[in-house]
């Protein structure tokens, strides 16, 4: 093309700065408001791969794994009126969880705004709260400008999604397309200035520690600085704790790795918490299920927070020392400036706590040898299948926690869970999205029996894309996390949480999908086997103990290192 | 934590429905705004918001963060009454009859450095500009008279003790260093 100007519609000027952006993948659903879109995206679905989901909410779970596995903006293509709204518990999920995913929802022309037009819908109003950025383009001269800005807007500094409302008019609407890149908001500062003083007081600290733990969050993965905090922790010899989003951050036999923080997390880092001299939190936010009873969490050490949100400081826990910016950069600063450390005491003192997780809560949860199959058992036996290659992506609920607790990581950017929101559904469409970012990696998803049945519509866009999901169902005819919490805190009435299920391999067999069902320990890891060595898609259905709990756990309100091993 | 008048003073981009971003960090806590302006600034295309709210200390600042994580705010500050000058302005209409009635009133008006901006046979409209306490004291006042028809105040603006408006300096500096970025990248 000699001249890059010419004359297009602002549907087709969307999908070329789509294309500029990089964009390859696209999980939408097709409605009035959205049609010219459609209508232009049938020319460029060779290089746009549209995903047909079954609901909107589903375009947004799978956009979150898409992104979550890649790294990249997830892209999602909505309608207007319900289509705009389905997609609303995806955003706020993607808001909690910072997840870069743009939201394109289709808009009844400005003409109409405000008169209660046919599916029109105040989208910008109701993802305001819930988004980085909600933008309405009532122009298509605006397209390629909104677009770089949405993209740019997502994925820089703290990801989180962006919703972007096309007015109809603006669709068919021809202006002079001319590709945008956008890497500047004059009132927008993605990445914090760095406080030099920060770094230097940080490594005193550090250099001064006797008992320091370091808390790792997701945004570690975010920042891409997993190799950077392995520098940092390995220079000082210092034991560390994940978040559930940072699980993958290093892999799970590191030797200064002792496992998952939290309510359900493992009872060293949760003791040791209200032990260290020295807490480092990195790239976390200290939300309540990590901190427990904020009054008595840590109150004996110093601590330091390294975040690239402002707004996330002394918001839950008071900090002493704040390292603003990219965790990247200012984890290499800082391992630049501390000594080199052995803290060998302080790193064994960790294990009798582990020892005593394993003898009374894992090995008899991972290798039981009688009674009823257990959702730890089936989690490590899948982990093992998969050599711990597999990305793991969960539901919400115990199959969550049992999945987060037993699964080995062993690559970064492998746990994909809903974690801030969670988001029962969320599993089976983020395992989908999951298998469209990675070529070569088993995606398995672990899933209730609850949760599976949120979003099962989309078992039909695994048959129709093919897409190779190992879906594990845990089914204990509960609700299982909130019959655990009745059962603990609300003497035992199991108010609405048995439930009725379908024959789920009757239904995976309607959509075309291999299926087994598993009752007998014994059958366990041939039907793993069969499931991993099918080509595409299975689902494992595990019929496990019914009444079955999450331990170890700290009640709600208790203090962190107060977790019952027993109930 | 004891509970103060704040000022936030907001600068942001002026764009429909950023009001609604604002007020919704307050929504979000159930926090009541007392009071709340907004206008154009001195900079071209940049809006300023002055809100007053009863809060706490360590509220306030989580909610200013909040405030300056919106993509289009430019600046956010919290202040208080001490290091600020601020200002409403009120409009009193009083019953003409009783105003020619009862000498009090004109010396509660020029005791009060008010001014009357329209008279009529049936009503009086004055003007009164000063700190929220002196308008709320006047009308308390006049009420004694029973002559207040109807009254209206605006909301609080304000200006910081610090010279000059920080935003400008924010606004070149953001320039200045996203060009520098650039060049150095080539």
């Amino acid at each position: 093309m000699s001249n890059n100007k010419e004359l297009v519609t602002g549907a087709e000027g969307l999908m070329r700065s789509l294309e500029h952006q990089g964009v390859k993948t696209l999980f939408g659903y097709p409605g009035g408001s959205i049609m010219p879109v459609y209508d232009a995206l049938y020319d460029h679905r060779h290089i746009l791969q549209h995903i047909l989901v079954r609901h909107e909410q589903g375009a947004t779970h799978a956009a979150q794994g898409f992104a979550r596995a890649s790294g990249k903006v997830g892209v999602c293509l909505v309608t207007s009126g319900p289509g705009a709204t389905n997609t609303i518990t995806g955003i706020a999920d993607a808001m909690i969880d910072s997840t870069a995913i743009v939201v394109i929802a289709g808009q009844v022309g400005t003409s109409f705004l405000g008169s209660d037009a046919f599916q029109e819908v105040d989208l910008v109003g109701i993802t305001q709260p819930i988004s980085k950025w909600s933008y309405q383009i009532r122009r298509a001269e605006d397209v390629p400008w909104a677009v770089a800005r949405a993209f740019y807007i997502a994925a820089s500094g703290r990801p989180g999604p962006v919703v972007l409302d096309f007015a109809k008019n603006a669709q068919v609407e021809k202006f002079e397309y001319e590709p945008v890149s956008l890497d500047f908001v004059r009132s927008y500062i993605p990445v914090p200035d760095t406080d030099p003083m920060s770094i230097i007081m940080a490594a005193d600290l550090i250099n001064k520690a006797k008992r320091p733990l370091v808390l790792v969050g997701h945004g570690v993965e975010l920042g891409n600085a997993q190799e950077e905090l392995l520098a940092f922790i390995e220079k000082a010899d210092m034991p560390i704790g994940c978040t559930l989003l940072g699980l993958s951050d290093i892999p799970s036999d590191h030797y200064l790795n002792m496992g998952m923080l939290g309510m359900h997390g493992n009872l060293a880092p949760n003791v040791k918490t209200n032990e260290c001299d020295l807490l480092i939190a990195v790239g976390m936010r200290f939300d309540d299920r990590v901190t427990g009873n904020l009054e008595t969490y840590a109150k004996q050490a110093k601590i330091i927070h390294f975040d690239i949100d402002p707004a996330e400081v002394n918001k839950n826990v008071k900090v002493d020392i704040t390292v603003l910016g990219d965790c990247k950069q200012t984890l290499r600063s800082v391992t630049e400036m501390i000594l080199p450390n052995k803290h060998k005491e302080w790193i064994a003192s960790f294990k009798p706590y582990a020892e005593e997780e394993s003898i009374k809560v894992i090995e008899p949860e991972i290798h039981p040898t009688d009674g009823p199959l257990k959702m730890g058992e089936v989690v490590r036996a899948v982990s093992e299948a998969t050599r711990h290659e597999a990305i793991l992506v969960t539901d919400v609920g115990q199959n969550q926690m049992m999945a987060a607790r037993y699964f080995k990581y062993t690559h970064t950017r492998s746990i994909i869970t809903s974690g801030g929101l969670g988001t029962m559904g969320f599993g089976l469409p983020a395992a989908i999205g999951a298998t469209f970012a990675v070529c070569g990696r088993t995606v398995c998803v672990f899933m209730g029996d609850g949760g599976f049945q949120m979003n099962l519509q989309e078992l039909g866009t695994i048959m129709e894309q093919k897409s190779p999901v190992k879906m594990i169902l845990l089914n204990n005819n509960f609700l299982g996390n909130v019959r655990q919490w009745q059962a603990m805190f609300f003497n035992g009435r199991y108010s609405f949480t048995p439930m009725l299920n379908p024959d789920y391999i009757k239904i995976a067999e309607a959509y075309g999908i291999p299926a087994r069902r598993v009752l007998e320990r014994k059958e366990l890891s041939s039907a793993i086997e069969e499931m991993l060595s099918t080509e595409g898609a299975f689902l494992l259905e595990a019929c496990v103990i019914e009444e079955g709990k999450v331990l170890p756990m700290t009640p709600p309100g208790s203090s962190v290192n107060e977790m019952l091993l027993d109930c | 934590m004891e509970k103060k008048l704040y000022t936030i003073i907001v600068y942001s981009e002026n764009i429909a429905g950023l009001l609604n971003q604002i007020t919704a960090v307050f929504t979000r806590r159930q926090i009541n705004i007392e009071s709340l302006n907004v206008s154009a600034s001195s900079i071209k295309g940049v809006h300023k918001y002055t809100i007053t709210v009863w809060i706490d200390e360590e509220t306030i600042k989580k909610i200013v963060l909040q405030i300056e994580k919106k993509i289009e705010v430019l600046q956010a500050h919290y202040f208080t009454d001490e290091e600020i000058f601020s200002y409403e302005v009120a409009l009193y209409k009083l019953s003409t009859p009783v105003l020619e009635r009862e000498p009090g009133i004109s010396k509660l008006i020029r005791r009060y450095n008010a001014r009357v901006v329209e008279i009529n046979p049936t009503y009086s409209a004055v003007e009164k500009d000063g700190m929220t306490e002196d308008i709320t004291s006047f009308y308390d006042e006049l009420q004694k008279f029973g002559c207040v028809l109807q009254f209206v105040r605006s909301g609080r603006v304000a200006l910081t003790k610090s010279c000059v408006e920080r935003v400008n300096e924010f606004l070149a500096d953001r320039k200045a260093r996203y060009l520098q970025a650039k060049q150095a990248k080539g």
